[in-house]
């Protein structure tokens, strides 16, 4: 057989059916049956009518939902800040913003609950807080990367178009700069939403016991509970599926890894 | 005038609440506190248990063993995966994307659960054998790899291989002398992104390694459930070095893109 450019991408399919899409099947198949291999729906019906695990779907879809919120309004003013300066230090304090990315999470995590500690005194005192400031501190950069690019991509001549027409320079933001960034926003939520609901270790870390979505998973882990932890894993998919048709999320998902600039 | 200052203050306000925990757990490491409060006496204690003690120095290499390992075959696997599906037709070419999507979108947690079910669970395969954990993690880079490469090929001059074609190259040194060069950046930069992204990960270490294993993340979570003083504070000294060396890293990356941008700013500024 001759060699062909196309050929290459069969050993590359392959890899990507056994490790991606054969453990998906597995958990479809782990999540309707019980230890005896037996077709049951038991696992679907127990989460969507215990008031523990139905209790978990919301405490973690509220800090998720504040969570973004935060890191939003945190996130937004600085790319837009620094998209828009002029000063000659921008890509040096952009690096800065972004090279938090880079530093192992479990050690910024720790060095955060010190500083915590020290403030608050007792951890255990502010869970909730706690989460949010953790999760802030961790996923902030993921945030700001993807806006700053779209707002410092944007064609400085609309925002100039709209001034010479006679726009204030709140009116050209809420009208022309706002819309236009509205995917780096989308990307920056789906950045962020989704870690929130299931990263359960800073939570973990920051004593605060509460569970979470992913904290279902590691106690199903933890309990050999393959089936459990299947069917919490598959409603997980079906909301990140629903997410990503809502968002329309294409491009922009390589910004993960810090996007190497 | 205030809202410059303003926009300025704001900018450094954030930037400190980003690194003041980092930089003060690094004074701190370099003395004899056991906790955040009054500082006692400098010492380099914390840096001779860190590069002292057997356990932290295992786990450590552990880590950045497993990173390059992984990064290096899902460099290969990536690499190759874009090629392919660059050339492919049309429907294999969206049947390899839209699968390659998947560990990008999904949950690092569902990523390392559903990998463990299939390989331990369902396989049988041991977790000390480290197929799974190294199964795991290039699952988790090689997607990011296809997605850097992806673009130089898109932008590449398609003539310039057909042409190495036309005087006598075979299909295969045409790829390894000709097309594999000119993505050569995207490669890197993919190997890169692939190796933070596993230094970074817990999750799928978590449901994937032997039980005497351990990387940075699963370490460090769990030592911050137990008590021990001395390795808690040696894991200060652990971030103040990861702090350093990312420093380092990015100067050295970033320094002639950075001289650079300031000639111009300072260009533009006279």
């Amino acid at each position: 057989m001759r060699f062909s450019r196309k050929s290459l991408g069969i050993p590359y399919a392959v890899f990507l059916v056994i490790f991606v899409a054969a453990p998906l099947l597995f958990l479809f198949y782990y999540a309707f049956t019980n230890g005896q291999g037996q077709f049951t729906v038991w696992n679907f019906t127990h989460f969507f009518t215990d008031p523990n695990t139905l209790g978990t779907l919301y405490y973690s879809l509220l800090l998720a939902l504040v969570t973004t919120m935060v890191c939003l309004l945190l996130a937004y003013p600085v790319a837009y800040f620094l998209a828009t300066s002029t000063m000659r230090t921008k890509p040096v304090v952009l690096m800065l913003f972004v090279m938090p990315m880079w530093i192992n999470f479990s050690l910024r995590i720790t060095a955060l609950k010190e500083i915590l500690n020290v403030l608050e005194g007792n951890l255990a005192m502010h869970p909730f807080l706690n989460a949010v400031v953790g999760m802030t501190y961790d996923f902030l950069p993921f945030m700001i990367l993807p806006i700053y690019t779209t707002i410092s991509r944007l064609d400085g001549a609309l925002r100039e178009a709209a001034m010479d027409l006679g726009a204030n320079r709140v009116q050209t933001f809420l009208r022309v700069t706002l819309p236009l960034s509205v995917p780096g926003i989308i990307s920056g939520v789906s950045m962020v939403f989704l870690p929130a609901m299931t990263n359960y270790v800073v939570l973990d870390m920051l004593y605060n016991s509460t569970y979470i979505m992913g904290s279902l998973i590691g106690s199903y882990f933890s309990a050999y509970n393959w089936h459990g932890g299947s069917m919490i894993s598959l409603i997980l998919l079906a909301l990140i599926c629903i997410f990503t048709l809502l968002t329309g999320n294409e491009e922009e998902s390589v910004g993960r890894g810090g996007a190497l600039l | 005038m205030i809202w410059k200052t303003f926009r300025k203050m704001f900018l450094i306000l954030v930037l400190v609440f980003l690194y003041l925990p980092i930089l003060i757990l690094a004074v701190y490491s370099f003395t004899e506190s056991t906790n955040i409060g009054a500082i006692r006496g400098f010492s380099l204690h914390n840096y001779v248990t860190l590069f002292t003690t057997a356990e932290l120095i295992d786990m450590i290499t552990g880590t950045i063993t497993l990173a390059l390992a992984a990064a290096a075959i899902a460099t290969v696997l990536g690499t190759i995966g874009a090629i392919g599906a660059f050339y492919s037709r049309k429907n294999a070419s969206r049947f390899i994307t839209t699968l390659n999507q998947i560990p990008v979108i999904n949950a690092d947690v569902v990523t390392g659960f559903s990998i463990c079910v299939l390989l331990v669970v369902a396989l049988n395969i041991s977790k000390d054998s480290y197929i799974p954990l190294l199964a795991g993690h290039v699952t988790l880079c090689a997607p990011f790899v296809f997605l850097s490469v992806m673009p130089r090929i898109q932008q590449m001059d398609p003539s310039i291989y057909e042409a190495a074609l036309d005087l006598g190259a075979t299909p295969f040194k045409a790829l390894t002398q000709i097309l594999i060069p000119q993505i050569v950046p995207g490669i890197i930069s993919g190997f890169a992104l692939a190796v933070t992204l596993s230094l970074d990960d817990y999750f799928i270490a978590m449901y994937t390694k032997p039980a005497t294993f351990d990387t940075i993340s699963t370490y460090v979570v769990n030592a911050t459930k137990g008590a021990q003083t001395t390795i808690k504070t040696a894991l200060w000294a652990l971030s103040t070095v990861i702090f350093l060396l990312v420093v380092l890293i990015v100067l050295v990356t970033n320094i002639r893109s950075l001289r650079k941008a300031n000639m111009e700013g300072g260009r533009r500024a006279q």
